[in-house]
């Protein structure tokens, strides 16, 4: 008798079960759909904007429907927790070190949250929202 | 039985088999080298070690000083020729582990820092925070990746050593994923397996060390030396005996008795020093034999703290602040906080002194080399003749680097016109070891428990032989351990199964336990005097005129081993008072 | 001070394999009084002395520095000399660690971590071979600190077990490997990145990695890999902009 190793194959359809916090790296995961959607609206969006000003004023009509709304909505709520698991990891990312020490990781995702909103205040102004 | 054939084999890869194997590899880069251990060379216990290294290289140290510490230390009972060598190699091996990567701190300019440490005259400890040994383990297995000649066998539990021709030409191993047996032809052997301060229950040593290199050499012929000297460190977890470094009180922390006394000033390593300001040599920076009898007669005057883990004294560190000790000694906080629920920043934490380290081993010389030709060993297991009859904190780790490299060239040396075993004649031990496992795996009639043999050697060691001894105890310790020795005759195999049988491993491992332990109480008996670790409350002085020796432990199979002397080699430094009560007089 | 320590009944469920007798694993239970400060470890050898001394698992120093006793505690990758009783509540469910191979009981075959430690080549390429003689490389404070964290692996390989990728995806090289790269692309004594990039910075390498964080999470000796193989991906990509969009640009 001798060596028989056991493996135990990692199940490929359901292995995010097996622990919390790998729900929350498939949830962070399936933000990208959100993102990936609103990137299609977009394009759809450009290309009515191409076809005349009948077919833009129908997208956005088309915009401003419950269906869209509700989708807005997810998509915002999406890409707003993307944002924060990304500007969360940029403290790993790009550690600072000054001397021996490193900034603290706070203020490094800190930074790059004041940097968000900095850039959505100026295209939010851009835009005529002010 | 498989047949491996190399040019060295090494048993053991920790700090000294690696250091071993990497030498052999550069030096002879035409040399097969057979590197096997029980575990994987990163589980071995030099990873534990904490404090650091000592080799002399800042301008004001001398090896004149680091000499006279190491062989005072040793209450004179170190080979001088031995230290001697040693301190000159130390500074090269600590270069040369900077070299390979070795994340030692640094002073602000960039140079190596080092830190005070007991019984050391000058700060000559180099350090990686508290987890020296880790980082020099790591080290030193990362730089041997690189070496195409070494080749690992690692969890092979080596068996016995193979001698033919008055010559050690291999060993028998158990690999033990499945449990068959091989034999390893070789020209030479380094035994590097570390020491065996499992045989008592209260220990810093890791599961693993269980003395079975120092067995093996034994078994085969080997004496072992000074096997009465076992160093308990003043500093341990009460409960699960884990090592709080010397580095504690290197760094300024002080230890206490009940009445909030720093003790250490009763017995010869005063007088106190101001609190934060740590002395060399002297108080809580006394060599550790000192400071371990210190708390057991602070035990007899009844000025301990009693705690739920039994009698303690207080280690005192809160004085140092919370940035020095994240900075110096992060695993202590650590190893405080989780396993005893103490955070040094805010409160004294109990301890109390634990078996740590065998100053004795297998009988080597300067070079490395046993009496039996073609074994070499190095590290605990050895007994090479450092460290005297009581170890100075943080030459160990050097000795390893330095010993191993030296068994590496002793054997390169050794094999140069050695011809290739006689496999016919090798195949007679061989075959005995198959005979002794079998046995194992087929008597039935096994009567005896591994644990419970194992629970009665270690309650006999820590009642006859700690700290201090008597005639009376030895006594009982020595007719004790032999008794258990006739009894593990019929020890009980209950796993017979092929693959990764640890039942199997640990009544070997019992069995190596098992002849240290008698190695150890039989010299202690012998050795009528006090002289560092080894205290006597019936002979309390020391007795250069009879005890100025080694004490050599010959293996006779199952009846008492026989005993002789063999002569210090004293050099330039006669034995001579220790002081330790520092630069006060 | 000198209240007595607690006791209390322990019960574990461990998973048990003899490849000599079984074609599957399956769990056993055992009830054992333990001491309420212990750790799964010191339960787990109380059962091999007094009830079961078949049961097998890898242990030595009970401090979280040698690695040897990684298993999976109530499904979490732990050193089980860490994992304290007063954690948790009812069974205790100990498993080998996951994503190795089971040689028997809790003992795992590391074989694949240890030949892809190999690979990244964890040691000290010189820039240029300095004598002995010489003295040591003089490296601050500052640039110790630069890799010191990423030194501390203890190579116990829960961050493996916590992997998901690796679960997956065998190939990847995976976090303690990596970091121990990234650990000597640090170091101020070392030349030799760019041969391990050649290993890491590949598809079985760091970018295997999606970032799940698991293994920062569970790492015992706080070296956050996670954050080595994001650096890694950095240094990587700015490698790639070099090499391809700047003219004349060579990694």
């Amino acid at each position: 008798m001798s060596r028989k190793p056991l493996v135990r194959e990692c199940p490929p359809t359901t292995w995010y079960f097996r622990q919390p916090r790998y729900l929350r790296y498939m949830s962070r995961e399936i933000t990208s759909i959100f993102i990936a959607a609103y990137c299609v609206l977009l394009v759809v969006g450009l290309q009515r904007l191409s076809q005349g000003p009948a077919a833009w004023e129908g997208f956005l009509l088309a915009l401003r429907g419950p269906d869209s709304i509700v989708f807005h909505l997810l998509a915002l709520t999406a890409a707003f927790y993307h944002a924060t698991t990304w500007f969360n990891a940029t403290q790993k990312a790009m550690p600072i070190q000054i001397g021996e020490g490193f900034v603290p990781g706070n203020i490094i995702s800190g930074a790059h949250y004041a940097a968000w909103a900095v850039l959505s205040v100026a295209i939010l102004f851009l835009a005529g929202v002010f | 039985m498989e047949t491996i054939t190399t040019d060295v084999a090494i048993i053991g890869a920790g700090g000294a088999g690696l250091r071993a194997a990497i030498a052999l590899a550069e030096t002879a880069p035409q040399l097969r080298i057979a590197l096997i251990s029980k575990v994987y060379p990163m589980r071995s216990h030099t990873c534990a070690a904490e404090g650091g290294a000592a080799g002399v290289i800042k301008p004001d140290d001398s090896f004149d000083l680091h000499f006279d510490d190491t062989v005072g230390g040793g209450d004179w009972l170190s080979d001088q020729d031995c230290v001697e060598y040693f301190i000159h190699e130390a500074p090269k091996e600590l270069l040369q582990l900077e070299h390979w990567g070795c994340p030692w701190n640094r002073e602000a300019d960039g140079s190596v820092a080092v830190r005070p440490f007991g019984g050391m005259k000058k700060k000559r400890t180099w350090f990686a925070a508290d987890k020296s040994g880790f980082h020099i383990l790591h080290t030193l297995f990362q730089t041997s990746l690189q070496f195409p000649t070494i080749t690992r066998f690692d969890e092979y539990y080596a068996l016995d050593l193979l001698v033919d021709d008055g010559r050690c030409q291999g060993v028998t191993a158990m690999e033990m994923r499945s449990g068959e047996l091989r034999q390893f032809h070789a020209r030479a052997v380094i035994i590097a397996g570390g020491g065996a301060g499992r045989m008592f229950p209260f220990s810093t040593n890791g599961a693993i060390k269980t003395g079975d290199g120092m067995a093996m050499a034994y078994r085969a012929g080997a004496p072992l030396k000074d096997m009465e000297f076992v160093q308990y460190h003043p500093t341990g977890l009460p409960n699960t005996g884990s090592l709080l470094t010397e580095a504690c009180r290197g760094e300024g922390g002080v230890l206490v008795n009940k009445h909030g006394r720093r003790y250490l000033q009763d017995y010869g390593m005063g007088p106190e020093t101001p609190l934060g300001q740590p002395q060399l040599k002297t108080m809580e920076l006394g060599p550790r034999d000192r400071v371990s009898q210190a708390y057991w007669h602070e035990l007899q005057k009844g000025n301990t703290v009693t705690t739920q883990w039994g009698e303690c004294v207080l280690l005192d560190m809160r004085h140092l602040g919370e940035k020095k000790i994240n900075e110096r000694l992060p695993l202590v906080r650590e190893l405080a906080d989780a396993y005893l629920g103490v955070d040094i920043v805010k409160d004294a934490v109990p301890i109390r002194p634990v078996v740590h380290y065998m100053m004795g081993g297998i009988s080597t010389n300067t070079a490395a080399a046993t009496p039996l030709p073609g074994l070499f060993a190095a590290g605990e297991c050895a007994c090479v003749s450092l460290n005297g009859a009581n170890r100075l904190g943080s030459n160990s780790l050097v000795e390893l680097l330095v010993f191993g490299r030296r068994a590496a060239l002793s054997a390169i040396e050794h094999i140069a016109d050695l011809p290739a075993p006689n496999a016919a004649a090798l195949k007679v031990g061989a075959d005995a070891t198959a005979k002794r496992i079998g046995e194992l795996f087929s008597g039935s009639d096994g009567t005896e428990s591994m644990s419970g043999l194992r629970k009665e050697m270690q309650d006999t060691m820590e009642k006859n032989v700690g700290i201090y001894r008597t005639e009376a105890g030895l006594q009982e310790g020595v007719a004790k351990i032999h008794e258990l020795r006739q009894r593990y005759r019929k020890v009980k195999l209950t796993d017979k199964s092929s693959v990764f049988n640890t039942d199997l491993f640990q009544v070997l491992e019992l069995g190596s336990m098992l002849d240290c332990a008698e190695a150890v109480t039989v010299g202690a008996l012998a050795r009528k005097e006090s002289r560092g670790a080894h205290q006597r409350l019936d002979y309390v002085e020391r007795d250069d005129r009879n005890f100025l020796r080694h004490t050599m432990v010959h293996h006779q199979g199952l009846d008492m081993p026989r005993v002789d002397y063999l002569d210090v080699v004293i050099t330039k430094s006669p034995p001579g008072v220790r002081d330790y009560s520092g630069d006060h007089k | 001070m000198t209240t007595p320590l607690k006791e209390r009944l322990v019960q574990l469920e461990v998973l048990r394999y003899n490849p000599d007798t079984d074609t599957e694993a399956h769990f056993q239970r055992y009830e054992v009084v333990c001491q309420e400060e212990w750790v799964v470890l010191d339960a787990l050898n109380k059962v091999k002395a007094d009830i079961d001394p078949t049961l097998n698992y890898r242990w030595s120093c009970h401090m979280a520095v040698c690695g040897s006793c990684g298993m999976m505690i109530n499904g979490e990758p732990k050193l089980s000399c860490h994992a304290f009783l007063r954690s948790y509540e009812g069974v205790i469910r100990v498993e080998p660690l996951a994503h190795f191979p089971i040689e028997r009981d809790l003992v795992t075959a590391p074989d694949d971590f240890m030949e892809k430690l190999k690979r990244v080549k964890p040691y000290v390429i010189s820039k240029q071979k300095k004598p002995i003689e010489e003295g040591e490389h003089k490296q601050t404070p500052a640039q110790l600190m630069k890799f010191r964290q990423y030194s501390m692996c203890i190579n116990c390989m829960l961050c493996y077990a916590a992997c998901p990728e690796y679960g997956l995806e065998p190939e990847f090289i995976g976090p303690a490997a990596l970091t121990l790269a990234h650990r000597y692309n640090l170091d101020s004594r070392d030349g030799g990145r760019k041969e391990r990039q050649e290993v890491a910075a590949t598809l079985e390498g760091v970018w295997t990695c999606t970032f799940v964080g698991a293994c920062s999470e569970v790492c015992p000796a706080h070296v956050d890999p996670a954050s080595a193989l994001q650096q890694m991906k950095i240094t990587s990509s700015i490698d790639w902009i070099v090499e391809h969009l700047i003219p004349g640009g060579k990694s």
